[in-house]
């Protein structure tokens, strides 16, 4: 009897474990959310939000400082737009090849490749993008601007690089994903479009892709929140002054000026950094909403997974059926 | 048979005007999607090309142990490494077993309803979060409010709630994957639930957690913007005592200094422009991230025999 209600304590201390462990999660975001609402605020009420939101001008150690970050947010949105455009074709792209296109022995090594480009860490992106991008792209400045008089050379470290170097590290998030809902497509739907007469090219873009079509979207959105959260590979890799950003001026992102400034900001200055963090957590709530949004459309109405389910309930259905018959 | 098709459809695509423009744009396509492929190899292997090419020979026993000093006119980053095995270390002690905790929680204890759906939001946006918010997160709680200072384990505190939902999402996957037989047979048997999970479904589901370890494993030894603003960066080797308990306080007190790793060390020498150092350095983190993916993969053999 002892033993016995020895064990139920036991039993029930587990479970209270667990539940704890689960609810720590809980617990962080709770707490991640309170800290930077706490530690950003400040410094809006001090210099008001519209200041702060839609100044150009980042002066935050002159004599009268100034803090607007309209250019870096406009940075961190055009930086990130101009990765998207070059990352994600190239990452569908890829993944099509994965999922369909690629023999048995062409897929492991793209595959094994894709697994190590995410593997490596964010601070060798940046290595090789100062060391081997900077000067091709101080190459390729110095021959566009060749007679222009009033470009400020950057001596490679611009827009561009850093646009460049975020599309390579989100390839893989991108890829991933989206290999995985190509591949979670029904193979009637290849198999309809090919009956059809379409061509295999065909059949892949025509068909399958807009079966894959909320997979797709997630991988996008993921591959953008890890672009746009992305610091140290680009720190260096983009310049550094606070510029509109055009493709050939050195500019900051909300990540770079975070943590190019954090090691001597004080006072006002440090807490303006942190509402830039603010702003940055922001854009990354609100990316998360809009994921959430995709997934619950994708699972209602057309979604794949219902259809899917009822197609396989109605097909165990006329088995048993066609059973019962033969019996 | 594949190409026998190919040919075919090429014939046929022989025939008209209409037909063969068609057919330019589809080999366009399929040209693109050959091409973003080999691309993505092609970068892969010019990355780890250069960088071994770049930092091989600066590897030697006397950079991996020695510390960079002026004063001594040494390069090395000794110090770095232990920082770096401290971190991991400290950061698995605490985001393993809350991790598989919260993941058997969600899996075996919890009834489907707004809780679970909660803390499922919660782990999915923990794992969206970047990482210099993590950074910043944790210099304000670990480092400042809960007095730990700039120290190894205020970094490894912040990396733990970064790499907790990669290990919570590891162990649901491996649990689900554990057959539903083996949970009705226990039952049937009367194991109660605790029982049931720890000598049943964790061992099973072992794989799984192991590949979700390594993962973040990785994830620890290529962060640096997280640490940056939370363990510091300092490069010291941690100074031993006398005797072996001289010796286990000096390591303990360790825990509590600044300290930069592998990754850390890698941005401030490159920030400073000491690119030799920097990409030996590289090329030690690259070596370690293949060790990591063939143990991932081992990981995931295993899973697939169990």
């Amino acid at each position: 009897m002892e033993y016995r209600k020895r064990k139920a304590a036991g039993e029930a201390a587990a479970q209270m474990l667990c539940t704890f462990c689960a609810a720590i999660a809980l617990l962080a975001v709770a707490s991640i959310t309170v800290y930077m609402l706490k530690s950003g605020i400040p410094a809006i009420r001090q210099v008001g939000l519209k200041e702060i939101l839609f100044g150009t001008q980042w002066r935050p150690t002159a004599r009268e400082p100034r803090f607007g970050i309209l250019y870096v947010i406009l940075t961190s949105i055009v930086g990130t737009s101009l990765a998207s455009l070059m990352g994600i074709p190239l990452g569908i792209l890829t993944a099509v090849f994965l999922a369909e296109a690629a023999g048995r022995g062409m897929a492991g090594p793209v595959r094994c490749a894709v697994e190590l480009l995410a593997g490596i860490p964010s601070v060798i992106y940046g290595l090789l993008g100062i060391y081997l991008l900077n000067p091709w792209m101080y190459r390729l400045e110095r021959r566009l601007f060749a007679g222009s008089g009033t470009h400020q050379f950057t001596g490679g470290a611009n827009l561009l690089s850093a646009a460049l170097v975020l599309a390579v590290m989100m390839l893989p998030t991108v890829i991933n994903i989206s290999e995985a809902s190509i591949r979670a497509v029904k193979p009637s739907v290849r198999e309809a479009s090919l009956a059809l007469g379409a061509s295999r090219v065909q059949t892949w873009f025509l068909a399958v892709l807009p079966a894959a079509a909320p997979g797709i979207a997630t991988a996008v959105v993921l591959g953008v929140g890890r672009a746009i959260g992305e610091a140290m590979a680009i720190t260096l890799v983009s310049g550094g002054s606070v510029n509109f950003p055009l493709p050939f001026h050195s500019v900051r992102f909300l990540t770079t000026a975070i943590v190019g400034e954090m090691g001597y900001a004080q006072g006002l200055h440090r807490q303006a950094l942190f509402t830039i963090g603010l702003v940055l957590f922001a854009f990354i709530l609100l990316l998360n909403l809009w994921l959430t949004g995709i997934l619950k459309n994708s699972a209602q109405g057309t979604g794949a997974g219902r259809t899917e389910r009822a197609g396989r309930a109605a097909w165990i259905g006329k088995e048993r059926s066609a059973r019962q018959r033969r019996a | 048979m594949r190409q026998e098709s190919m040919r075919q459809e090429g014939e046929k695509g022989r025939g008209t005007l209409y037909r063969r423009r068609r057919k330019r744009g589809e080999m366009l396509l399929l040209a693109a999607v050959y091409g973003a492929a080999y691309f993505s190899m092609f970068l892969l292997l010019g990355i780890i090309g250069y960088i071994f090419s770049r930092g091989f020979r600066i590897l030697s026993i006397r950079f991996l142990t020695s510390v960079t000093s002026a004063w001594r006119g040494t390069v090395g980053i000794g110090g770095s490494l232990v920082n770096t095995l401290y971190v991991i270390v400290l950061t698995l002690a605490v985001a393993v077993p809350v991790g598989v905790g919260a993941a058997v929680y969600l899996n075996e204890y919890a009834e489907p309803g707004i809780l679970v759906r909660s803390i499922e939001f919660a782990t999915e946006t923990l794992a969206g979060i970047p990482s210099v918010i993590f950074g910043l997160f944790g210099m304000v709680l670990f480092v400042d409010v809960l007095g730990m200072g700039y120290s190894l384990l205020s970094g490894a505190a912040t990396l733990a709630l970064m790499v907790l939902p990669l290990i919570v999402r590891n162990t649901q996957r491996a649990l689900r994957t554990v057959p539903e037989g083996y949970r009705d047979g226990a039952l049937g048997l009367g194991a109660p639930k605790w029982h049931l999970i720890r000598t049943i479904l964790l061992p099973s589901a072992m794989p799984g957690i192991l590949s979700g370890l390594v993962l973040a494993v990785g994830r620890i030894i290529g962060e640096s913007a997280a640490l940056l603003f939370t363990a510091g960066s300092a490069r010291l080797l941690p100074r031993l005592g006398k005797g072996f308990l001289g010796n286990l306080s000096a390591l303990s007190r360790k825990a509590s200094e600044s300290g930069g790793t592998l990754a850390v060390e890698l941005y401030l020498q490159m920030q400073n422009g000491e690119f030799e150092a920097a990409f030996g350095i590289g090329c030690v983190l690259i070596l370690l991230a293949l060790v990591l993916n063939m143990l991932v993969r081992l990981a995931g053999a295993a899973g697939r025999e169990g």
